[in-house]
């Protein structure tokens, strides 16, 4: 495991490809839980907004042999590299200080009143995980439907036309949860009172959230299997998002590899991973 | 009706055929003006930028007009710091030409902010591990330094000179040029190569990263490189257009040929660290990331021949004409290869750009494309009009070329 801030929390997810069938809950329940931007017309994809975007993907063989797996795609929440020569790819760009990495949670934010919507961490970041306000969701061009604000969270801050947005690991939850265990006198907050909402909303509990640094949390278990994995690993992005699947195919889909150089787990020697 | 206004001793179109040449350009502007409105009211979404292409057309205009505007720096260290006396013929021109650029590239990246208002926190909260937040400090600064070198030429002019504090106050800007030169030296080697190295710091996007030193990556040297090979051959394009159109002999032929036997050189040069940073990329930072060279060339327009182009056809083919003096003193062959060299950093530009932004990293993410939109090219040619116009308003009314009157009674 990846222990680059061992004094502090450092919150990931375990997604279970093996497990996803594609639904689509968890980008709707991303999508409400923080206020994303609907519009009438979200046919142009280059432009819609989707923290949690679904990328289907499939063995690419001939029926009866085709088999297909979905990549839920959150923000990696990319890390440090451990050795200081860079942080995640979109927090050493920002040229406002609008986005950072929190080291005490491992979290990547975005400050929304900070960006001035110059777009270079959109380039940087090789997950597409950024998205930009190229509409106003919510006055001036496009009034708000009436009654509307009601379905809005009150947790979470709506953003305006011209800034950049992405997925905060629902971190209004962590300051719900922390503020709940100060009320109560503790320190620390519980494994179960911190989840983002598109692991509270999987239906066949494909998503686990919790801290990757607290070994008795089950993220930090699950991540120690063989089959898991991350995506472009070998870029050192260090996402803290990982992905657990036994096939082989997901596998190698999950990064760029020359010829020969995947190793499939069937062959490889499965504790040596 | 503005022969007052024009400096001693040379000839000038009238004042109608005058407006008439500027017509185009103010159309251009208009243009832009049309696109600049909807973009500010309506948003970028009037722009084919998209979550894929977070750069685009904008940027790769800004990216060009930075590089070929880098003669004003670099022909003012030639003539300032070098003490290459004969290029004192051409700096006037090179500098208002440096100008037009960088003031079009800042008044261009207003509009392709999100939020344009914004703009000073760049500075305020300015984040100094971005080279983004190098490249802003040091082209505000510059744009200073510019605008303090283009006032002494304003100054210039036949009516301001009358009133003394303007006449002393330009004077003594002059004797203290060398100081300018060199501040803007420093800064524009600082944005050129931070253009360069915002490039090459995405370590996550193969196609644009690079290795380096310490914290610049190579792309850093590579751009201040290209820039000033570039600069100087646009400088001679613009100068060679002006006498064209004018049918004047403006610059004496010696400013010329030491401006692009420099650039033929610097282009050497650059071809040559360009050629080897290539061969690092396709054999260092590409299997690195478990990709191979043609990964990055087989879907889409965008094919290996746009690096075949940029290398050889617009690189080493211009750079052998500027090397070899017979071809450079041909007029012809000069305007060629000074066209090809400027052409080459824009696809240069446009491949670190655009290009990169096309190609997935996911290997399950597909192939990306973009065309700008009319509101873009607006924007764009909006800065062709500005250019045009405040060029053509220098030469009507300010003593660009020195050499002017001379070179044009010699022959009578």
């Amino acid at each position: 495991m990846e222990n680059n801030l061992a004094h502090g929390h450092r919150f990931g997810m375990v997604i279970d490809i093996d497990k996803c069938t594609g639904c689509g809950t968890c980008m709707v329940a991303c999508a409400a839980e923080n206020n994303v931007t609907v519009r009438s017309d979200e046919s142009d994809k280059q432009r819609s907004i989707t923290w949690m975007q679904l990328y289907k993907i499939t063995n690419g063989k001939a029926f009866p042999h085709t088999e297909v797996s979905y990549f839920p795609r959150p923000c990696m929440h990319c890390d440090e590299d451990g050795h200081g020569h860079h942080t995640s790819p979109c927090v050493t760009v920002c040229v406002a200080t609008a986005t950072r990495l929190d080291f005490n949670t491992g979290i990547v934010s975005q400050i929304y009143t900070r960006c001035v919507g110059c777009r270079y961490c959109q380039a940087a970041c090789p997950y597409h995980a950024r998205y930009f306000n190229w509409w106003d969701g919510y006055k001036l061009i496009q009034p708000f439907p009436k009654g509307m604000e009601r379905s809005l969270s009150p947790e979470v801050s709506v953003r305006t036309r011209g800034v950049v947005e992405k997925c905060t690991f629902c971190h209004h939850r962590l300051m719900r949860a922390k503020n709940k265990a100060y009320a109560e006198g503790r320190r620390e907050i519980e494994e179960s009172e911190y989840i983002t909402a598109c692991a509270e909303a999987c239906p066949v509990q494909a998503i686990t959230f919790g801290d990757l640094n607290n070994p008795n949390h089950k993220v930090s278990q699950l991540i120690k299997s063989p089959y898991a994995f991350r995506l472009l690993e070998r870029l050192n992005t260090k996402p803290k998002v990982y992905y657990i699947s036994k096939k082989d195919w997901v596998r190698e889909m999950a990064d760029n590899y020359l010829p020969g150089e995947f190793k499939p787990i069937s062959t490889a020697a499965v504790g040596s991973r | 009706m503005d022969s007052a206004l024009i400096p001693d001793g040379v000839k000038r179109c009238s004042p109608t055929s005058f407006f008439l040449w500027t017509v185009p350009w103010l159309a251009l502007l208009a243009w832009g003006g049309i696109s600049a409105i909807l973009c500010l009211g309506l948003g970028l979404n009037q722009t084919n930028m998209s979550n894929i292409f977070a750069f685009a057309l904008w940027i790769v205009f800004d990216l060009a007009i930075i590089a070929l505007g880098a003669g004003a720096f670099f022909t003012g260290f030639l003539t300032y710091i070098i003490g290459k006396k004969e290029l004192k013929n051409i700096i006037n021109a090179a500098v208002v030409i440096g100008f037009i650029c960088y003031t079009g590239a800042m008044g261009m990246l207003a509009f392709d902010l999100g939020q344009p208002v914004r703009s000073w926190f760049i500075f305020w909260h300015a984040n100094i591990h971005s080279m983004l937040v190098e490249v802003s400090f040091c082209i505000t600064c510059y744009m200073g330094v510019l605008a303090i070198e283009y006032l002494p030429i304003i100054l210039e002019n036949r009516k301001l000179s009358e009133i003394k504090e303007f006449r002393l106050f330009g004077h003594n800007l002059h004797h203290i040029m060398a100081l300018f030169a060199a501040t803007g030296v420093f800064l524009s080697f600082f944005h050129q190569g931070s253009l360069g190295g915002m490039y090459g710091v995405m370590y996550a996007r193969p196609f644009a990263a690079r290795a380096g030193f310490y914290v610049w990556p190579w792309t850093f040297f590579l751009f201040i490189l290209s820039a000033i090979a570039a600069g100087p051959c646009f400088t001679i394009l613009c100068t060679k257009l002006t006498e064209a159109i004018t049918r004047k002999k403006l610059v004496p032929s010696s400013a010329i040929q030491l401006l692009a036997k420099i650039s033929g050189w610097l282009l050497a040069l650059y071809m040559v660290l360009k050629i080897a940073d290539t061969l690092g990329w396709i054999y260092g930072v590409v299997p690195k990331a478990g990709q191979q060279f043609m990964d990055f060339f087989r879907e889409g327009p965008y094919g290996l021949w746009l690096l075949v182009f940029e290398i050889i056809i617009l690189g080493i083919i211009p750079m052998i004409i500027l090397l070899i003096p017979k071809t450079r003193q041909h007029s012809g062959w000069l305007i060629a290869a000074c066209l090809m060299t400027c052409t080459g950093i824009v696809l240069n530009r446009f491949m670190f750009i655009v290009v990169n932004l096309a190609i997935p990293v996911m290997p399950f993410d597909k192939f990306w494309s973009y065309l700008p939109t009319w509101q873009e090219w607006g924007l764009s040619m909006a800065v062709v009009g500005y250019g045009m116009l405040l060029f053509s308003l220098s030469y009507r009314y300010l003593p660009l070329f020195p050499k002017e009157t001379e070179l044009n009674t010699v022959g009578i």
